[in-house]
């Protein structure tokens, strides 16, 4: 899923102080599962930002929905009434659904209310890992499972450098060293010899370096 | 411009092979690279040049090689992963073979948030560009050396004459992994391994053993990495904070103890050099006197490595 992370309430405050009907809106999808955007976050923002506005000398009403997702049209439809309603919306949904509610909204101003961080899940309760960069061009199983161009710092393809210590990475002792968990995990199955063979240099153009990406899939009918 | 590298001579001539190590200045600096130059002409083989080393902007290692080439020592160009992408490296290759640079060592490089280990700003807000990684880096000069085709194919008119080498912390964890990791880099290309600095010479003893069985050290001339202690603190930091780098309790003893900390220092850097050199399949040290060139002239004649080998048409 798509991880997202809340906005400080200030930066967020900072750009609403000349509205005057706000609109909070939550997406219950990915956002809501690592609970930065869904409708628990949604009437916290919303109280935080009554109270934040208040600081501020402003007047405004904030108002709260939450879709299903932001990122389909038919489901953005169902909130569009209270869309239509404020003068601005905030919108806690994460990247996407922010893109999207611009394209259905034009030119009502959507500010995003949360940081969408990574492609991840929830490792254990409040703590949420990157797992996927969306490279375009999936070869997880070269190594067990866990995935170097994500989660070594350095997107590592040939082994770890020398920065691993104690399983963790050169970076930050909290971060776990993907290279070691690599090789754990394949030392373990015994299949660690399976990296000896060096990997070539990837073709990133199949990631976000090819530009930006589409996906057709022909004979799609309406 | 056609002289090959110095160090490659050295070593093919069965010498056992001398590196130090020139940090380019924080400016645009060329006296201060010549002063260096001054105090090292003659005590190694070859010198390497930093790339931007913890992430710090410093002069780049292509024009500092030059400039130390151009003072008759015999740079070691370092080229790290984190700053180019696989264009902008083959381009600098061209260059600086064209430059008369003979050796570069191939490094993924310190990530970007290091900044001299918080002692200066650094660039924690770069992008990096980790397009290849080191094992990749080397298979990438030695195909434009050997078969003058570049990465993506293309050919250059006019091959990169280069000798290339890497790095190698045999003691780094996981430590399972780092003969392997070895054997790669040695499949890639690599001619030359300076290693991470050693203290724990019997472990890294133990490593060579398994370097030795897979045959590596026929392949690929392993130059066993010395670093100058400076002080007891220094040792401490080091184990603390360096990855790979283990210093025994008695060393730092030792060094704590010592009354002249600059004569245990250099005394301790020869014993280190006299132990590495007596492991099978150590051609070599690179020593390193961080902020302290001036002590390696003294190692090296105490150690008995003077006069190094004469340096042929290198300059
Ligand atoms: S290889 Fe690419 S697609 Fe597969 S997990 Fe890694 S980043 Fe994601
Ligand atoms: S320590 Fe591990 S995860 Fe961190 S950059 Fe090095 S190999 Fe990658």
């Amino acid at each position: 899923m798509i991880v997202a992370q809340a906005k400080d309430i200030n930066e967020i405050a900072d750009k609403l102080t000349n509205y005057e009907k706000i609109l909070v809106a939550g997406c219950a999808t990915c956002v809501a599962e690592c609970m930065a955007g869904g409708e628990k976050e949604v009437a916290i923002t919303a109280s935080a930002l009554r109270m934040a506005l208040r600081l501020r000398g402003c007047q405004a009403q904030v108002a709260e929905v939450t879709a299903d997702r932001q990122c389909e049209w038919e489901l953005i439809e169902e909130i569009a009434p209270q869309v239509e309603a404020a003068d601005v919306v905030v919108s806690l949904a994460c990247g996407v659904g922010v893109a999207c509610m611009w394209d259905r909204f034009e030119p009502k101003p959507i500010i995003p209310g949360v940081n969408t961080v990574f492609l991840g899940h929830r490792e254990k309760p409040g703590l949420w890992l990157e797992r996927c960069a969306a490279c375009g061009d999936c070869t997880i199983d070269r190594t067990a499972g866990i995935c170097p161009i994500a989660r070594c710092a350095k997107s590592l393809q040939n082994g770890p450098c020398g920065g691993s210590t104690d399983g963790k990475c050169e970076i930050d002792p909290e971060l776990d060293c993907a290279w070691h968990l690599i090789i754990e995990r394949l030392k373990a199955m015994n299949q660690l010899d399976t990296l000896r063979e060096n990997t070539p240099p990837r073709d990133w153009s199949t990631s976000r370096d090819g530009g930006p990406r589409r996906v057709v899939v022909e004979d799609v009918e309406e | 411009m056609s002289s090959t590298s110095n160090l490659q001579r050295v070593l093919s001539a069965g010498h056992f092979a001398v590196t130090g190590e020139v940090g380019p200045p924080t400016g645009a600096d060329a006296q201060a690279l010549k002063a260096k130059a001054d105090i090292l002409r003659g005590c190694c083989d070859a010198y390497n040049v930093t790339d931007n080393q913890t992430a710090v902007v410093r002069m780049s290692s292509i024009a500092a090689s030059a400039i130390l080439l151009a003072e008759g020592l015999e740079p070691v160009m370092q080229m790290v992963c984190r700053d180019r992408n696989r264009i902008a490296i083959q381009s600098d290759i061209l260059g600086a073979a064209a430059l008369g640079i003979r050796n570069c060592l191939c490094l993924s490089g310190d990530h970007q948030s290091f900044g001299a280990a918080g002692k200066l700003h650094g660039h924690p807000g770069a992008k990096n560009v980790y397009d290849i990684d080191s094992v990749q880096l080397l298979s990438i000069i030695r195909d434009l050396r050997d078969k003058s085709l570049q990465q993506g194919g293309d050919s250059v008119t006019v091959a990169p004459d280069m000798l290339i080498g890497a790095a190698w912390t045999p003691l780094g964890d996981p430590i399972d992994f780092r003969v392997i990791r070895l054997a790669k880099k040695v499949a890639a290309g690599a001619q030359f391994i300076q290693t991470q600095s050693i203290f724990e010479v019997s472990r890294f003893a133990e490593q060579m053993k398994l370097v030795r069985n897979e045959g590596l050290h026929e392949k690929v001339a392993i130059l066993a990495g010395i670093i100058v202690p400076k002080s007891a603190g220094m040792l401490r930091y080091m184990n603390k904070n360096v990855a790979g780098v283990t210093v025994p309790d008695e060393l730092i003893e030792r060094m704590d103890q010592a009354s002249d900390r600059k004569e245990e220092g250099l005394k301790v850097t020869v014993e280190l050099i006299e132990q590495v050199k007596a492991i099978e399949g150590v051609r070599g040290v690179h020593i390193q006197a961080i902020e302290a060139e001036h002590l390696i002239p003294e190692i090296v004649k105490r150690a008995d490595l003077l006069p190094r080998p004469a340096s042929g048409e290198a300059s």
